[in-house]
């Protein structure tokens, strides 16, 4: 036994893993150098996914780069296409309806529930608690059949347009929705039984990828990873778009910045949208759902079939795509992940000359060698889930 | 603060270095000379009514034949202290594609720059570790430069017959012995 230990050497081990790893959740591959079980270093490699959405989009007119963006966060796109006809709008400066504006923020906050659902119900499984995976995809599921009343689709729905959304919503869209907002409390409470004081969910993500609050905001952290470190930002608040201005919500914030904080702030932020979709329902006013401006906006499709001038208007737009005005603008929108934003730059042509898109699951990923040194390999997965990054929207 | 007023204050301080003030739709635009990017960041970061803590965004822009100096390196800046944003721009000629990282006020900055080198060539200077991020590390060419056809090269990427081929070698093999 003593000679054993006398000739018993140890060494660095570097491995890969992903891309292909359940518990990446999608393709990101970490080089992972260890010492024994603690990781000396991390590093990520991303760009598995990478479509060129940027360069597609500078080559589309703005109309026909609108399916793309669902194609981003393919989890939460209702989010996406958000964000992007925000900025579309601006740069245009054309304005949706009030009822399109209170429709956008209800879908939107549809989404950020079906996506921090299923946020929940993977990391717990990661982690190690099964019940939680199966409850949360019941609740994603009835959010997805509702998308599926609405406009067809239920994963890459282009719904919101420039201008408006694309269709408006039935009574009996309404009636189901506020049917779930009703019940989802209670399906809260049940996670938050099963999962908030569960002592093995604490021990493995309290006081695990600890990040200060000047560190988060240096980093250029946003969403639920800059507020579970407690700074309050949140573009809902700080700049609002659609109608959160007129809709009453809190930001939940954390403290500490671990796992679990996170946990808590992304839990208190389901709750909130579901009071923000339970006040849309209320307060959603009538009238149109498209902007009525003929330079920007399609015509309606029946009145495409009837005249020949709304014909025409459709046919221009489509082919020669709406000229924007030159100049640049940057819009921001808040979406499960955190930031997203468009920048582009017009020159008065119908395609944008540059269409930029800052995605936060690119700058979470970033920080990902900084969380997992020094901790455990255990720890790392932990870290994945925590930081909630999709894939597609990392890479473009 | 107004973002005119930001934009007067980066001129108060930095008169030399500023080339052009633009405002569009509410958001104001500096154009600055590259040399002293980093000074400028400093400052904006440091001073205490300025306080641009977060920073958004940083990306390329290439103005091919548009603009005198061909590429922009474009930064989006925000104080959440404060509540205020601006955007600054660094023209970078063709000719010497060099200009110096903001990695050491923004760490968030680090893979912001790696996705600018990888998709506009831009060299950022004393950057830790300055790789391509999205696209293969033995690629060639900048994706995102406007003579940059949509369809990709003509050209197969090279690393791709090695994959072919890995496979080809994959799919002889016994896995279930």
């Amino acid at each position: 036994m003593e000679q054993i230990e006398k000739t018993f050497e140890t060494r660095e081990l570097t491995i890969s893993m992903g891309p292909q790893h359940p518990a990446t959740h999608g393709v990101l591959r970490l080089v992972l150098t260890l010492d024994g079980e603690t990781v000396i270093k991390c590093t990520p490699h991303v760009g598995y996914l990478h479509r060129g959405i940027e360069k597609l989009g500078e080559n589309r007119t703005y109309f026909s780069a609108l399916p793309l963006t669902d194609r981003l966060d393919y989890i939460s796109s209702m989010n996406n296409k958000v964000g992007y006809v925000n900025a579309v709008e601006k740069i245009f400066g054309i304005e949706a309806p009030e009822r399109a504006k209170f429709i956008r923020t209800m879908v939107a906050e549809m989404g950020r529930i079906s996506s921090h659902i299923i946020w929940l119900g993977t990391h717990v499984l990661d982690i190690g608690l099964t019940t939680p995976f199966l409850y949360a995809f019941r609740e994603r599921e009835r959010i997805l059949d509702l998308f599926e009343t609405l406009c067809g689709a239920r994963l890459t729905v282009s719904y919101p347009r420039i201008g408006g959304v694309r269709n408006d919503i039935s009574q009996e869209f309404l009636d189901e929705l506020y049917e779930f907002v009703l019940e989802f409390p209670d399906r809260m409470d049940d996670y938050e039984t099963l999962v908030t004081e569960n002592r093995v969910w604490k021990k493995r993500t309290v006081g695990i990828g600890v990040i200060s609050a000047e560190e988060a905001v240096n980093w250029g952290l946003t969403g639920g990873m800059l507020r579970g470190s407690g700074v309050n930002y949140d573009v809902r608040k700080h700049a609002p778009y659609d109608a959160y201005d007129r809709v009453e919500f809190d930001v939940p914030l954390g403290k500490n910045g671990d796992c679990y904080d996170r946990y808590l702030v992304r839990i208190g932020e389901m709750k909130q949208a579901n009071r923000i979709i339970k006040q849309c329902i209320e307060k959603l006013p009538t009238g149109a759902v498209m902007a009525a401006s003929p330079k920007f906006t399609l015509p309606p499709k029946d009145m495409v079939l009837k005249d020949i001038e709304h014909l025409i208007h459709q046919f221009v737009l489509i082919t020669k795509g709406p000229i924007a005005p030159e100049g640049e603008i940057y819009s921001a929108t808040e979406v499960p992940r955190g930031e997203l934003g468009f920048y582009f730059v017009s020159d008065g042509t119908g395609k944008p000359y540059r269409m930029r898109v800052r995605a936060p699951s690119f700058v979470h990923a970033s920080i990902l060698p900084k969380l997992c040194a020094g901790g455990f390999v255990a720890d790392v997965i932990a870290n994945i889930g925590t930081i909630d990054i999709v894939l597609g929207e990392c890479d473009r | 603060m107004k973002p005119l007023e930001i934009a007067d204050k980066i001129k108060e301080k930095f008169p030399d270095e500023v080339l052009e003030v633009k405002e569009f739709r509410e958001q104001a635009a500096v154009t600055l000379k590259k040399d002293r990017i980093l000074e400028i960041c400093r400052h904006l970061h440091d001073a205490p009514d300025l306080c641009f803590d977060y920073l958004v965004d940083i990306c390329g822009a290439d103005y091919a034949g548009k603009k005198e100096k061909r590429f922009e390196i474009v930064y989006h800046l925000y104080s959440i202290k404060r509540c205020h944003a601006i955007r600054l721009k660094a023209a970078v000629p063709e000719s010497s594609l060099e200009i110096d990282s903001v990695t050491a006020v923004w760490a968030g900055a680090n893979w912001h720059e790696r996705e600018c080198y990888d998709m506009f060539g831009i060299i950022f200077k004393e950057h830790p570790d300055l790789r391509r991020v999205l696209m293969p590390e033995d690629w060639e060419g900048h994706p995102l430069r406007k003579d940059y056809p949509v369809k990709g090269p003509e050209k197969e990427w090279s690393g791709f017959r090695a994959v072919l081929d890995k496979a080809k070698r994959f799919k002889d093999f016994e896995w279930h012995e």
